[in-house]
């Protein structure tokens, strides 16, 4: 694998986008350990309720118990595997497996057992067969997440400084913790590998060049044209920062002036335009310095991207295959906006993003022929270049983590330096930060 | 709708703009196929979902005015995919997709105020969209469409339309056509 990666040169193989092998061994040694991406508290709401989702390859129930606990589950019978719910969402007291009716309560008991007297009595221990449930879960301002490995560091940990930069995607416009709603799932299936994507959250504006037709008929929040409209240019005067984290996360955004003013947005729709300023102002008093960062996208290593304004969702890449990634993308809005507020922004996301956006789009071509022209014998013997804007970084300046002020590839070459290690079947200290930096920190 | 002679003329009549409008797309003469848009246009295709037995009427779509589906839109927004696509340098469409529309089992679901005065006509049809890309890209887009047509002049406009593609999970990387 070290051969493959050579993080410090700034060389990686294409193998890792394209070779069965190294799917595999993601599947295993990956999306086994890494803290995932599940769902969002407002899809399940009451006792009962379950959204079915994914962790790597394999299908998991998000579930809130009768007694409000949430749960994620393993999406499979103890009995003979079958899937125990093909539901995508609802609420259910029960999960009974269409197979041989085995049934399990919403906190994942299995209590139903057919003939059970007859058949089992005295051999089956009903308490050893509930349905497989992640040892690692974390609820965090209305996210969901977990992990498989008991051995994981907590959520926060794993999540070290760029938990500040989920705040700004997940928390409140006006800085309120968590209070935002999923108001729909984009799912689709395209033939990239699914790395393209997450590498591609991590904050390489150096491709805006591939969005230029958006740019050029202009269908932004107010359906201006021009390099900064797609976005109303709201981080015009500020500094934009590219920002990788030792855990393997990375993003870019813009640290605006201590004085900046809002800048007004959707200018066709007043109300709209209203509640952000109302937003921007509350926000800056509520956080004060932090305020100052306008978010933009990022990927919480591995998969788990974000737009974190215009248009605010997060999009998980799931493996789906060595060159096939299923893209679920879930989009947010504050939950207490106003009924106008929610109706512009959830068309702005319609016409910017997924399969039918006007802008990703051009993103699932450049995947595409990315990974195909890949493939070949002769494409796998040229490694990819990943040299862009070396060493230009510091660190902890003017934020926590490696940072650049100019594009770079510095946030990509830390993604797959960690991406290596999980490989390597590296121990969680190395995982989630430097041991030697740490030590000299103590 | 009684069967009358004036019932399988607007029936014909529908058929005929529905081809002609499959042709316009298949042609790539987008903007004249925005010309068949009326200003107040309602585009729309759901989301479909798997739900339980009994839940489909409220569950299986996402609903028209909420929330998130493929497509919720106006004339305003789909003249702008159009514009897109003439820039040249969008590249989910450049080069162009080869795109066939096939029309079939159109039905008079609805006519206003009457079969022999057509102002309004609601019509269902089948359609099976094949478009192919680049070299090897290939995707079949098979479902349900309604539409309201309104009379303006000698033909028609298309003022809501109503796509139901027979997916869950989209099998497609894009949506970059139009239906």
């Amino acid at each position: 694998m070290h051969t493959m990666i050579d993080a410090e040169r700034g060389i990686i193989s294409r193998e890792i986008f394209v070779s069965p092998h190294c799917y595999r061994e993601e599947l295993e040694k990956l999306f086994t350990r890494a803290w995932l991406f599940i769902g969002h508290e407002s899809q399940i709401p009451d006792p009962g309720d379950f959204f079915v989702s994914r962790m790597g390859e394999e299908s998991v129930i998000l579930c809130r118990d009768a007694q409000g606990a949430v749960h994620v589950f393993l999406n499979s019978c103890r009995h003979r595997g079958m899937k125990v719910c093909r539901y995508e969402q609802g609420n259910t007291s029960l999960f009974v497996c269409p197979y041989h009716s085995w049934s399990y309560t919403t906190d994942g008991r299995l209590q139903g057992v057919p003939l059970y007297r007859a058949l089992y009595e005295g051999t089956l221990n009903r308490e050893e067969w509930s349905l497989i449930e992640v040892p690692k879960l974390a609820l965090y301002h209305g996210t969901v997440w977990a992990s498989w490995d008991p051995q994981a560091p907590d959520f926060l940990d794993y999540m070290g400084d760029a938990r500040e930069h989920l705040d700004h995607v997940v928390d409140c416009r006006d800085g309120r913790p968590g209070g935002a709603e999923v108001i729909g799932v984009h799912k689709w299936v395209f033939p990239s590998n699914w790395k393209f994507a997450a590498e591609n959250f991590l904050g390489d504006t150096y491709h805006n060049p591939s969005h230029r037709s958006v740019d050029m008929i202009g269908m932004g929040p107010s359906g201006q044209r021009g390099a900064s409209s797609r976005r109303d240019n709201e981080y015009a005067g500020g500094q934009r920062f590219w920002v990788g984290f030792p855990q393997g996360h990375g993003l870019t955004g813009a640290l605006m002036p201590a004085d900046t003013d809002y800048v007004s947005t959707y200018l066709h729709h007043p109300i709209v335009d209203e509640y952000f300023r109302h937003c921007f102002h509350e926000r800056k008093r509520r956080l004060g310095e932090k305020a100052r960062i306008l978010p933009l996208v990022g990927t919480f290593f591995p998969n788990a991207s974000y737009h974190g304004r215009q248009p605010r969702g997060i999009c998980v890449w799931h493996p789906h295959g060595p060159t096939e990634t299923e893209g679920w993308r879930f989009f947010l809005v504050d939950a207490d906006a106003p009924a106008e507020v929610k109706d512009v922004l959830r068309r702005y996301y319609m016409r910017y993003s997924g399969p039918a956006g006007m802008t990703e789009q051009d993103d699932m071509e450049n995947w595409l022929y990315a990974t195909a022209a890949s493939k070949g014998t002769i494409a796998r013997r040229y490694p990819l270049n990943y040299q862009m804007s070396m060493g230009a970084y510091q660190t902890n300046d003017p934020i926590p983590g490696d940072v650049s002020l100019q594009i770079t590839d510095q946030t990509p070459r830390n993604y797959y330096r960690v991406y290596r290690s999980y490989l390597e079947s590296a121990p969680w200290d190395v995982l989630i930060g430097c041991p030697s930096m740490r030590a000299a920190a103590e | 709708m009684m069967r009358s002679l004036a019932w399988y003329q607007l029936r014909e009549e529908i058929e005929d703009f529905l081809y002609l409008e499959a042709d316009l797309l298949d042609q790539r003469r987008f903007k004249d196929w925005l010309d068949l848009l009326a200003e107040d246009l309602i585009y729309f295709m759901p989301m479909r979902r798997n739900v339980k037995f009994g839940q489909h009427a409220e569950r299986e779509n996402t609903k028209q005015g909420e929330g998130i589906s493929w497509f919720d839109e106006d004339k305003w927004t789909l003249g702008k995919r159009v514009e897109q696509i003439l820039t040249g340098v969008h590249y989910a469409e450049e080069p162009l997709s080869r795109v066939t529309h096939m029309v079939s089992n159109v039905r008079l679901l609805d006519v206003r105020p009457s079969v022999e005065d057509a102002q309004e006509v609601t019509a269902g049809c089948r359609f099976l969209v094949y478009q192919n890309r680049i070299e090897y890209e290939n995707f079949t887009f098979v479902g349900r469409r309604t539409d309201e047509l309104r009379r303006v002049g000698t033909s028609w406009q298309i003022a809501r339309r109503e796509i139901i593609l027979e997916q869950n999970v989209l099998l497609a990387k894009n949506l970059s056509i139009f239906f």
